[in-house]
This record gives structure tokens, sequence and C-alpha cells, in this order.
């Protein structure tokens, strides 16, 4: 048993080794920006300006279907994260996913946000379904994106102050701060 | 359906990227609509702005619909979320990766083992382990009955909602029998917290094949049943054919998955298309419709829960022996009996279940296949022995996007034939 374990625990260290050695040695393009690996997945790292160049080359070569969009705040973040040396970090990290379902294929877009700034483009007229997630990493982070349809909270109250997943956000004892029906954005 | 439909009608994904006022979506804040009013409008057109729900007994829950109405025909309409919001995901930051599972299981509460399901594949690959090949068989035989249980969940909430009522009797009563082996495999009927990282809670109870044999017994001649009570009835055909359309362009544009992108004629299924489980070593078919419609959706879902049944009948058959969760000690307990022998294993023990298990820095992104479309875990660790980032990607939260422009120039009666046959699980769409 105590066997078995040690082979597991060396799989481990070993994929963590050559995942690290790919981004930084090999240093590939794709849509104009940095890719990598990460769990076995293609990753690209964007800045928050490349971001609508990098996904409008995405669409363009067959990307038909934004399967997911969320934020990471890594204000509390203890490790570096392993981004490539032209990507500076931010605070935030808007995730994109999406899925080419004729070559079966995935990348994950990460996009530096910067705190001071929170501000990225929308997806919108490349995929309309990002119109709620985008929504959601609004109301969740404070992340403005610009020329969205509905730029507006969708799952806290409109009235609500602050941006409930952000990691300076406290939990717990929060009075609950419902108003009535007649107020402001 | 409507003559007042007289502009022509923008067809595929263009529909669904217009901003303008003839969108489906109808882009209006609390504040402007309370402003509106329900009055109807001063200008020819007679304009109501309608409100349905939260609390509607077709809305599943606590979906709210803002609708802008002509005479009896929706116009553009806002699906409102968040009544259940509970802050599941900043709740997940709190947990320990073996906590988590109780918290997620509680987002589809349809569907909950598929949600666990890809918590801990997430989980595991971040730890980078394999689970051995009988926890992988057990998570399938799991996972296929819970899309049963779902889908026949689906079958009675979609009879009653249309008028069906004694089928709603007759979903809960084949769900039931489910749930009961449910019960007895993993101690609850939902919110099992089952499958976990490194393998599953425990190995299922002697004689479960007698149970499962007894499910495949008693479930078809039902499903029949259902055939001859809706699906070739005149009356469900016409409340449902045509009703609430969407084409392959418009669900890909849409970001839908599971039956609705597949009642467009769009045969994509994880399963099928990026396996994972044991899933290429069984036999199964990827059920598609063609018109996009609601009956569409209906007939997928009815004979999804015939082709689970087969895949559960191959499992039968072939469930491996073996361990029912990975004997690595990072991640698993010791066994209850060693506890009592060795002061170590109680140390080892008391750490997981307080400490928990600490998982390598990075980042990853699982998905599986649930019954209402690809449900996803994007996990951040930051090394620590919870996760730094935990987001779940519901299907039912995207698939109600589709709503308005499933109901636009459709009838006000219709959408509540939509609304069910989107399926959406409000817990999963507000988390």
């Amino acid at each position: 048993m105590s066997d078995e374990s040690a082979a597991v625990e060396d799989s481990v260290s070993e994929d963590s080794v050559s995942e690290d050695s790919v981004s930084e040695q090999t240093a590939p393009q794709r849509f104009g920006a940095r890719c990598g690996e990460s769990s076995g997945q293609a990753v690209l790292f964007a800045t928050v300006d490349q971001y609508a160049d990098v996904c409008q080359a995405a669409f363009d070569d067959g990307f038909d279907q934004l399967i997911d969009l969320t934020a990471v705040d890594y204000l509390t973040f203890a490790g570096a994260r392993p981004l490539p040396t032209e990507v500076a970090a931010e605070r935030y990290e808007v995730v994109t996913q999406l899925i080419n379902h004729q070559r079966r294929e995935r990348i994950r877009i990460r996009t530096q946000v910067p705190a001071d700034h929170p501000e990225i483009a929308s997806v919108f007229d490349l995929w309309p379904g990002s119109e709620n997630l985008e929504r959601e990493v609004f109301d969740m982070f404070g992340i403005v994106f610009t020329d969205h349809p509905d730029m507006s909270r969708v799952l806290m109250p409109e009235s609500w102050d602050g941006h409930p997943l952000r990691k300076d956000y406290a939990i717990g004892s929060i009075p609950v701060q419902f108003k009535s029906a007649s107020n402001q954005r | 359906m409507t003559d007042i439909d007289t502009e022509p009608r923008v067809d595929g994904s263009a529909r669904v990227r217009t901003r303008s006022e003839r969108s489906a979506v109808l882009r209006l804040s609390e504040e402007a609509a309370a402003q509106i009013g329900t009055e109807p409008s001063h200008e020819d057109d007679h304009r109501v702005l309608l409100n349905m729900g939260p609390s509607h007994p077709s809305t599943h829950g606590v979906l709210r619909l803002m609708l802008e109405m002509e005479g009896e025909t929706v116009l553009r309409s806002k699906p409102v979320v968040g009544y259940l919001h509970t802050g599941m995901e900043k709740q997940a930051e709190q947990l320990s990766y073996l906590q988590g599972c109780t918290n997620v299981t509680r987002m589809d509460y349809a569907s909950p083992l598929f949600t666990e399901l890809a918590f801990s594949l997430a989980t595991e690959k971040l730890l980078g382990i394999e689970v051995p090949e009988r926890a992988i068989w057990i998570r399938m035989l799991m996972s296929e009955l819970n899309r049963m249980s779902s889908h026949l969940l689906f079958m009675a909430t979609n009879g009653m909602d249309l008028g069906a009522v004694s089928m709603m009797i007759y979903g809960w009563r084949e769900r039931e029998e489910v749930l009961r082996f449910f019960e007895k495999v993993t101690g609850l009927r939902m919110n099992h917290n089952y499958i976990r990282p490194g393998g599953v809670a425990a190995d299922l109870p002697d004689g479960w094949q007698a149970d499962v044999e007894r499910l495949l017994e008693i479930i078809p001649p039902r499903l029949d049943e259902y055939d001859v009570l809706m699906t070739g009835q005149p009356i469900w055909r016409d409340r449902l054919q045509g009703v609430g359309a969407i084409n392959t362009d418009e669900a890909l544009a849409l970001s839908a998955t599971g039956p609705i992108l597949r009642s467009t004629g769009y045969a994509w299924d994880l399963r099928r298309d990026e396996p994972y489980l044991a899933y290429p070593e069984v036999d199964f078919d990827v059920i598609v419709g063609s018109y996009g419609d609601c009956y569409d959706r209906y007939a997928i879902r009815l004979n999804e829960i015939r082709e689970s049944m087969r895949i559960v009948e191959q499992i039968l058959d072939r469930m491996p022996a073996g361990d029912y969760r990975i004997q690595d000690k990072k991640v698993t307990p010791p066994p209850r009996v060693r506890i009592d022998q060795s002061m170590e294993a109680l140390i080892h023990h008391f750490k997981i279940f307080t400490e928990g298990f600490k998982v390598p820095e990075g980042e990853a992104y699982a998905a599986v296949e649930s019954p209402r479309g690809e449900l996803g875990v994007y996990m951040v660790s930051d090394g620590t022995s919870t996760p730094y980032r935990m987001h779940v990607r519901g299907p039912s939260f995207i698939n109600v996007q589709c709503m308005p422009h499933m109901m636009q120039n459709g009838l006000i009666a219709d959408a509540v034939a939509i609304i069910s046959s989107v399926d959406p699980i409000m817990g999963e769409v507000d988390r």
C-alpha cells in the first residue's frame, strides 16, 4: 500500500514539473497570445488589451461556442502564478473557456484585469451566450464588460453594495440590506 | 402561429445577437419596470408588462419572468434569477476539499451526483491521482441512475405543467424507486455526498445487483405507459410540437448544451465526444431531435432514460471487483478497524477530517454531461486544503438564456411549456 501511494506522489511531482517547463521553454503563440498547458488543457495568457483580438481570432478559427466565463480574484493568493514573462500578473483574472466542436478542442483564455481599472471587452457580439456569465462576473467581482447590452447584477439584488466573490469582501455578519422596491441600480 | 409578426424574422444566430428593440431579451431594470407598471402603453400597440413568478407552480422553484405582452403574445421577456442565491461559490472557499462535496451537491438538487462528480474530477485532476477501476464504474452506475431519476422528474413536472396531471404521480412514483436505491447506497435520497475526491464514500451494499435488476425490470413497461399516455396523444403533440423552436446556430450561440442543443439535431454529448469515466467501454446512443421544439426535448429525455438503462445493464454485468476508493494515504482516511489498532491511523484520520488534505497549486476544469448539459467545475488551488476559487458552470444558469428566444412571438400559455422543457433547476441557476 505504501509503495502505491509513493508511486502516486511521484507522478504528481512529474506532472507539475513538465507543466512548468512547457510554459517556460517553448513559448508558443496562438491567436496572438502566449499559450501553455495546465492540467492537460490548453491555456492562453492574454492581457486585457489583447483579449478582444484573441477572442475574435479564436472565433474565426472555429471556436463556435463559449462554454464558460468566470473570474478569479488573486488578491490573497500566496504562491506565484506560472504566467509568461510578458504578461504581468494583475489582481483579477477573467477565465474564458471556448470549444471547437469540429476539432473537439477546448481552450481557456486567462486574461489579466488590473484592480485599479477593472474593465474588459464584452464578447457578446461573438458569443451571445456570454450575456448572463458576464453579468455574473460583474455582479460578483465588479469587473465591467464594455459594450455589454445589459451590464447589471444578475444574482444579487440590484441595490446590493459590494461584490461578494472579491477576496476582501468579508464573510458572515453582514446585515441584510434589502431595501424597498424603487431604488437605484 | 401569430399574425402580428409583420416584420421579417431574422433567423439563425443573427437573431440572438441583436441588441435592438426587436431582440427577444427584455433588458429592463427593476426600477424602469416599476415606472412602466402593468398598465397598457398609450401607443397603438397596447403592450403590457406582465410579471410571472417567482412563486408560480410552473416555474420549478423561484424563477421569475418579466414578460412584455401584446394581447396573448409574448414579445420580449427577461428571466429574473437570484432568488435562491446563497453564495455557494464563496462558501466553497471556506470548506476543505472533503467538505466541498456536501456544498456542491446542493446546487442541482435533482441530479446531485453530477455536481459531486465534476467537483471530484477537478480535484483529482489537480491532485494528479487516478481512482480505482471499481470506483469509476460505481460512479458511472450512480450517474446513470441519477440521470434516470432526473429525467423521470422532468417527465412528472412536464406532464403537470401541460395539464397531464396524473403523469405527475407516475413520474414521481418511478423516481422514488430510483431514490430508494440511492438511499440504500448513500444513506440519503438527495444531497448524497457520495462521490468524493479519491473515489466514493462507501462500497455498494450487498445485494445491489438485485435492486438494480428490479429497477431495470419495472421501469421499461412504465416508460411504455408514458408513450401511451403522452407521446402518441394528439393533444400532447399539439401542445408541444412547433412550440419554442430553436435552431442549431442559435443554440450554439447561446451556449446551450445538453437536451436543448441535441434537440436541434446536433449530436454533442460529452460522454461520447469527450469521454470521462469508463464511457468508451459501454455501448449507448446519443439521442438527437430534428426540430428543436418542446416535443423534441421531451422525446430526447424520454429516450435518454432508455439509453441510461442500457448503460446500467452493461455496468451490472461488468462491475469490476476491487477498491471503491484510492488507497492513497494523502487523500483517503484509514479504514475504521485500523483506527482502533494504530495510533498513527487515529492521528491520520483526525488530520484528514480537521485540516483536510492539501492540493498542489494550479487550476483545472473538469466537465461532465449532466441531464441538463455540460456541468463543469473550474477550480483554482493555492496549495492549501481549501480551494482558492471554485466555480461551477451550471447548465441551467446558461440554458435559461434560451427562454426569451424560444418564447418570442409565442403565446403566454406556451411560455409554461417552454419553461418546463428547458428544465431549469433553480438551485443550480442561483447557486
